[in-house]
């Protein structure tokens, strides 16, 4: 059947183009804007995900500090700035957290320092961290060069080597020459680039051995963090409580960061802020809602003669009401379509500028806030036309005939 | 003819409450239309037609009394009830034509028709009617403000007659035509009633009641 009523509300629109592409244009904002802002939390979720699941197998143990969990922050220098956490774990702690924790995987401990340095004439701080000789070529890839083999060679990240056109065979005065002196070492090799990390955040940081470390400060099995490294990172709650049940028996003496659990609070907090940002920007939809209901409302004040004749020569009311709901559908159609097109560029776009890298913008996460987007941009229509329709239909005819 | 009542009014009173106090517009009214008359209905302004209109037209209810359509009471009716009275028995006819502007002269008329019947016109009902009034296919294709009085008039005839119904309201027909199409108009009313259709008609022309067969003068709300 032709549907004479909905001719009546494409012509209305077409007639009323201009008026009707401008409330469109409210319903488009809105929908590129919640489906990028969707779009750049889905992907910056999946990018971070990825980057952090690396270090997903690390089980990091610090001494109880009497605070939170996060005291010092792991892999961070702890002793640095006045020593946020004093507590250090012992070489006998150290021997009990590794008679449970072996069989999960490597264990190892971690002297940390953050310190100044001078290289040549320019000076700055960087991290220093002592490791044991043998653990050193376990935990880090070499770009260039070797692993350190004296008490006077390091190995340094990328970062600091770019920072300080760091060389194989540069030397670096370690420590300040007022205070305690310095210490000159020899980079002997540049590592390759780790990213974020829960145990050590080795790209802007020195690394000797534990034999360098305590020549330098002193503390000789007093460890900073002590780390185990997963063989299995479903393992990571076993070990956990393993590790608390034989330390913190009597009285807490350490503190156990697993770390999956972080990436599930880093993830959920990346949600967080990507509800917040799409909400922000479901205000701009709100913003549309408001013209598509001015727009709607001028159609019905304008068409009220329309109306009177309609119902006078027998439309019912519900078909008034379908001829307003059947315009403001395709205001939202038409704007949330358009929508969804300049969504895919201008998203793209946001992505790129703000997480950095598109390789997740084609994934169903991604870009499932499209059709999310237009399906709420074509309720909002829906939603905006709803009292201009029962306005319209409920007009008294004589009434509306009589309008000019 | 003349045997069966179309239309009863009996004690139908109309106020309007306005701010400045109620305004009876039908004091009363008891009136029978028999089926197939052909009634003018006269007044100064003011003196209640148009509201005897609509009264007749289901477009009103009264405030009291009863007035009954081929036998049922629109009191007891609800709105999707008179809508589909005004669909299906009555045919409209207004002074100011009241085409659907957004819509061409042939969609026009066939729009109660799709109202109704609910598909396309694949009968030539709307072409045949159209004919019948005089409006050629290029005219059909005009939307209303492309037409003139005359024409737009000739198409809400066909509008009102394309669901074939048992009664025409016309509400001064020919006041917004010249004295050469009005006579036209009048003429195909008179066509129309002589086939049977019941026709009222609310006019303040004289020369125009001539046409009908019977004349009912009103004054302040009632029939004298």
């Amino acid at each position: 059947m032709k549907d004479v009523i909905l001719q009546l509300s494409l012509r209305s629109i077409r007639i009323h183009f201009l008026r009707s592409v401008l409330a469109a244009l409210g319903i488009v904002i809105g929908v590129v804007a919640i489906s990028s802002m969707g779009m750049m939390g889905a992907n910056m979720t999946l990018s971070v995900t990825e980057e952090l699941s690396g270090m997903a197998n690390v089980v990091v143990i610090t001494a109880y500090s009497g605070g939170g969990g996060f005291g010092g922050g792991p892999g961070g220098p702890i002793r640095s700035g006045g020593g946020v956490n004093e507590e250090k774990i012992s070489e006998d702690e150290f021997r009990d957290i590794q008679k449970v924790a072996e069989k999960y995987g490597m264990v190892y401990v971690i002297y940390s320092e953050s310190d100044s340095i001078e290289i040549g004439d320019r000076k700055g701080r960087s991290s220093i961290y002592g490791l044991d000789d043998e653990v050193i070529p376990e935990l880090f890839t070499l770009t260039e060069g070797t692993y350190p083999k004296s008490t006077s060679s390091v190995v340094i990240g990328p970062t600091l080597a770019d920072r300080f056109d760091l060389k194989i065979g540069s030397k670096i005065d370690i420590g300040d020459e007022e205070e305690e002196g310095t210490t000159t070492v020899r980079v002997v090799g540049i590592l390759e680039e780790r990213g974020m990390s829960m145990d050590i955040n080795s790209d802007s940081a020195i690394i000797g051995s534990q034999k360098l470390f305590t020549g330098m400060y002193g503390g000789e099995g007093e460890y900073d963090q002590v780390n185990l490294i997963l063989n299995d990172v479903n393992d990571s709650e076993k070990a956990k409580t393993a590790i608390l049940e034989r330390m913190n028996k009597k009285e807490d003496t350490v503190t156990v960061q697993d770390s999956s659990r972080m990436l599930a609070s880093i993830t959920s907090t990346l949600g967080t802020m990507t509800t917040f940002v799409m909400a922000i920007a479901g205000i701009s939809l709100l913003v549309a809602a408001t013209s598509i209901f001015n727009v709607m409302m001028m159609s019905v004040t304008e068409r009220v003669r329309e109306i009177g004749i309609m119902r006078s020569i027998g439309t019912q009311k519900s078909e008034v009401r379908k001829m307003f709901i059947y315009e403001a559908v395709i205001l939202g159609v038409i704007g949330a379509a358009i929508g969804a097109l300049l969504s895919l560029a201008i998203g793209w776009v946001v992505v790129l500028a703000m997480v950095g890298s598109t390789d997740y913008f084609f994934t169903p996460g991604s870009l499932v806030y499209i059709p999310s987007a237009m399906l709420i941009g074509i309720v909002i229509c829906v939603v905006s036309g709803v009292y201009p329709a029962w306005r319209a239909a409920n007009l008294d005819p004589i009434e509306a005939l009589r309008a000019e | 003819m003349d045997e069966k009542p179309l239309i009863e009014l009996a004690e139908v009173t109309k106020v309007y409450s306005l701010p400045s106090g109620d305004v009876v517009a039908l004091d009363r009214v008891s009136l029978t239309i028999m089926e197939g008359e052909f009634v003018a209905i006269m007044g100064p302004s003011g003196s209640g037609k148009s509201t005897l209109l609509n009264q007749l037209g289901c477009l009103d209810r009264p405030t009291s009394g009863d007035l009954s359509l081929l036998g049922r009471n629109t009191r007891d009716m609800n709105d999707r009830e008179l809508t589909d009275l005004r669909l299906n028995t009555i045919g409209y006819i207004f002074q100011k034509f009241n085409l659907i502007p957004l819509l061409t002269a042939y969609e026009n008329v066939e729009y109660p028709y799709l109202m109704k019947h609910r598909k396309t016109d694949d009968t030539g009902r709307v072409d045949s009617l159209l004919g019948l009034v005089g409006i050629d296919r290029v005219m059909a294709s005009h939307t209303p403000p492309e037409l003139s009085g005359g024409q737009q008039q000739r198409v809400a005839v066909a509008r009102a007659l394309i669901n074939d119904p048992m009664l025409l309201l016309c509400d001064e027909p020919t006041g917004n035509l010249d004295s050469v199409n009005g006579h036209q108009i009048m003429e195909m009313l008179t066509e129309l009633n002589r086939k049977g259709r019941t026709i009222l008609m609310v006019t303040h022309d004289p020369e125009v009641a001539k046409y009908a067969r019977r004349t009912i003068v009103m004054r302040d709300g009632r029939v004298t």
